[in-house]
């Protein structure tokens, strides 16, 4: 069965690109448009993955990883966020909220799809 | 598909700055709205960072100065202005006709954008920027790193897993780069009752050898290395310099990696036992790192080795004509040891029989690996015709893709060259006549681009090549047509499809409409059968109409030594090549009586033509009351040979004539017997052409 990963982020550019990606790759993709929707998502949705922007309305990426880490269903799932270069501290902060590894803002889907292929394995 | 993602990215970006300028004016009556600041800020930010991503890089870079700005904002480090109100609405207004050029290539207007950066660099108290310098794109130079050898200690820390980790996907990360052994140590776990269930208390021991670098095993470790501890040594490498002396000893290795000091190492070494075994019972270092680091000595052991042979296993060149040479000797060897064999039989001394049963065992040996150097994998000329077929297509406009199958399948050299323009012309004819122009193919329900697909395989002693296409198979109304045209048959003649088919093959016949480049020049598959035959192989056709033909061309493995039948007619020795025989029979004078001069043996039902070779090649005398027929099969049609004395299997070293004797009809060679005497090999497919040509 193909693994489900979602991806939060309120760029619908950005959500496009990585799950028309993630879908060439193999995976099934749920779209989740900030983390208070993306939250609410995945108390309901088993995924396997997820990866999220840090910037978001309403709920942003460190207060998404950290209530996803709260959830039984996602206490082990690799959390990948999307950073830019400048974030260093955020990128911290993300990682002792429980994120499993980052993507540097630009990316390219090979680059994207390498990290899954890394935490997802 | 970029383009779908770049049109996407401007319709968001259309939005986000639209309603940027909203927030911008309301912030202008609320200075200290979080909210509003909040919104200007991700509205920058994502404008930045999906910009960078879809390739609008000026955009970014230029972006990415406003939002810096406004996270200083956002961190209460800048106070909201009328000033950087309005420099922000200019950067709105620069960005949107940025976004505007986009499509036209247009980048934007360099000083009003300097201008503006250098404007909100003032309010934050900077320095204004360095006016906009070449960009340097000298490439890096990137070391090429030949295969070491590295010791990799991974301690995960503890709470590896809760962020979701999976150290055996890394693991297997490093499996990608190269060799691997992974080694885990398990002693760190506490008791039941201690044991923290979400805990990692593992960690791993990992040889590696890669040629990819110590970068390249950072970059595996590169998300968990700030909770976990990381550590990579080269221990070996494998460059020309290298040096291949033993690898370092079990202590040497402990010392190394700090499990033991080194006056623990020499008291061990005192005593006279295995230092593994030693150190463990003496309780210096756990059993799991003597066994990882036994793991290591092996691992560097083998790759050495590996390298070793790699370097030892290579080939050496020798021109053809010293294998060649060495095959002959070889030939006249096994006619010299036949010899040897029948004298020792007739003598009748046991021990001189026992020598030549030696010398028989050994010769064969010898005789198999000579015509073995000889061989080569067919894949190399499989190669060249990929490139044909590329060439041919783009030339005919038609779109063709090659497969093939089977390129390890080994042939004689000799072999091999001597098909390779036969197998040009035979995939020449199947590119032009065989698959149709794209659109037809379109037409007729096919994939727009045709296949060809070339195969090898063998079979018994010889080796079967088959050219299948699928494109618009063989015309037989057109071929019955020409053939009656050109007077090969009549027009009421009864033909299976086979015949039919392998009237393609009769000098000057050409079925394509028009002369092309390609094909078509007249001298067409008549010349490919007699190329094919030369090399005492067949070739044949089958074909659906509408969906392929395909054709098989039979050849022996060599051409130098084959199985072959003696027979004998009066004095005279004759070979018949074992792999067109199909069985032996008898004939009787009433059995010749009873077909009336006709030459048709009743064989379990069937009437078999068959060639009486004493008539034929006029030997003297009278032929025994009891003849045999030796029936062979050519091209899927059976005919007999007459012959007075059939005596057996023979390993025939195939001699030429000579030039004097090169043209002889129905003799394709010679060999030496064991007593001395030379036996003609019969050239089957001529002989029956040449009877056919004679009877029509």
């Amino acid at each position: 069965m193909a693994k489900v990963i979602m991806t939060a982020d309120d760029s619908a550019s950005v959500r496009q690109m990585v799950s028309f990606t993630l879908k060439q790759g193999g995976y099934e993709v749920v779209e989740a448009v900030d983390g208070k929707d993306a939250l609410q998502k995945l108390s309901t949705t088993k995924v396997d993955m997820l990866i999220t922007d840090l910037n978001m309305p309403n709920l942003d990426g460190i207060g998404l990883i950290k209530g996803a880490r709260g959830l039984a269903s996602c206490k082990f799932i690799p959390i990948v966020m999307l950073t830019t270069e400048s974030q260093d501290s955020r990128k911290q902060e993300g990682k002792a909220a429980g994120a499993t590894g980052w993507i540097v803002k630009p990316f390219k889907p090979e680059q994207l799809m390498a990290v899954v292929k890394k935490v997802l394995g | 598909m970029i383009d779908v993602h770049r049109q996407a990215f401007k319709e968001e970006a259309y939005e986000l700055l639209s309603e940027l300028e909203s927030s911008l004016l309301e912030l202008e009556e609320r200075p200290e709205d979080e909210e509003l600041i909040g919104r200007v800020f991700r509205a920058m930010h994502t404008i930045k960072g999906s910009g960078a991503m879809f390739g609008f890089d000026d955009i970014a870079a230029f972006t990415h100065e406003v939002e810096t700005i406004f996270d200083m904002v956002r961190n209460g480090k800048l106070k909201v202005t009328k000033k950087l109100v309005n420099l922000t609405l200019q950067a709105r207004d620069l960005i949107k006709s940025m976004l505007d050029g986009s499509d036209l290539g247009n980048g934007g207007d360099l000083d009003a954008s300097f201008q503006i950066i250098s404007g909100l660099r003032e309010l934050a108290g900077e320095a204004p920027p360095e006016a906009p310098a070449e960009a340097s794109d000298e490439p890096v130079a990137v070391p090429v790193a030949s295969e070491a050898t590295y010791r990799i200690r991974f301690i995960p820390g503890h709470h590896l897993f809760t962020c979701g980790s999976n150290p055996l996907t890394l693991l297997a990360e490093l499996r990608d780069l190269g060799p691997c052994n992974v080694v885990a140590h398990t002693g760190g776990f506490p008791s039941l009752e201690e044991i923290d269930p979400e805990g990692c208390y593992v960690f791993w021991d990992i040889i590696l050898t890669t040629s990819r670098g110590e970068d390249s095993i950072k970059d595996v470790f590169i998300f968990v290395e700030d909770d976990c501890e990381v550590k990579i040594e080269k221990i070996a490498d494998y460059g020309p310099d290298a040096d291949n002396a033993d690898y370092k000893k079990l202590g040497e290795i402990l010392l190394e990696r700090g499990e033991i000091s080194r006056e623990e190492m020499d008291s061990v070494l005192g005593e006279q036992k295995r230092f593994g075994e030693l150190a463990v019972s003496k309780g210096i270092v756990e059993q799991q790192s003597v066994m990882s680091a036994l793991v290591e000595q092996q691992h560097v052991k083998e790759v050495r080795q590996a390298v070793q042979q790699a370097e030892s296993a290579s080939s050496i060149r020798v021109p053809a004509e010293r294998l060649d040479v060495l095959v002959n000797l070889v030939g006249e060897l096994v006619t010299v040891q036949a010899r040897l064999t029948q004298t020792a039989a007739s003598r009748g001394d046991a021990e001189l029989v026992a020598i030549a049963e030696e010398v028989e065992r050994l010769t064969g040996e010898l005789r198999d690996s000579a015509l073995n150097i000889r061989m080569l994998p067919i894949g190399s000329t499989f190669s060249k015709f990929k490139r044909l077929v590329r060439d041919l297509s783009s030339e005919l406009g038609k779109e063709i893709e090659m497969t093939t199958d089977g390129a390890e399948t080994e042939l004689d050299k000799t072999v091999i060259e001597k098909l390779n323009d036969p197998m040009v012309h035979l995939i020449r004819n199947s590119l032009d006549h065989g698959i149709e122009l794209p659109e037809v193919r379109q037409a007729a329900g096919k994939p727009r681009q045709g296949t060809v697909h070339l195969a090898a395989v063998h079979s018994g002693d010889s080796v079967l090549i088959t050219i299948t296409d699928d494109g618009a198979g063989l015309d037989k109304e057109a071929i019955r047509a020409k053939a009656v045209e050109k007077g090969l048959i009549t027009a009421t003649a009864e033909l299976t499809d086979k015949e039919l088919f392998n009237l393609i093959f009769a000098p000057g016949f050409s079925t394509a409409k028009k002369i092309s480049s390609v094909s078509g020049r007249g001298v067409g598959m008549d010349v490919v059968k007699k190329a094919i035959e030369a090399l005492r192989g067949s070739i044949d056709i089958t074909s659906v109409r509408g969906e392929g033909a395909t054709i098989t061309v039979r050849i022996p493995l060599t051409l130098a030594i084959i199985e072959s039948l003696l027979v004998k007619i009066g004095n005279d020795s004759f070979m018949i090549p074992l792999a067109m025989v199909d069985e032996c029979v008898e004939l009787t004078r009433e059995d010749v009586a009873r077909s009336h001069g006709r030459n048709l043996a009743h064989v379990r039902e069937t009437l078999v033509p068959y060639i009486p070779l004493r008539e034929r090649f006029r030997v003297a005398g009278n032929p025994p009351d009891i003849e045999q027929i030796v029936i062979t099969q050519v091209n899927g049609t059976r005919v007999g040979f007459v012959v007075d004395n059939v005596i057996g299997e023979h390993q025939t070293v195939i001699k030429s004539l000579g030039r004097a004797y090169k043209n002889v009809e129905g003799i394709s060679g010679a060999t030496i017997l064991g007593d001395g005497s030379v036996a003609l090999i019969l050239d089957v497919p001529q002989l029956v052409q040449s009877v056919e040509a004679e009877a029509a």
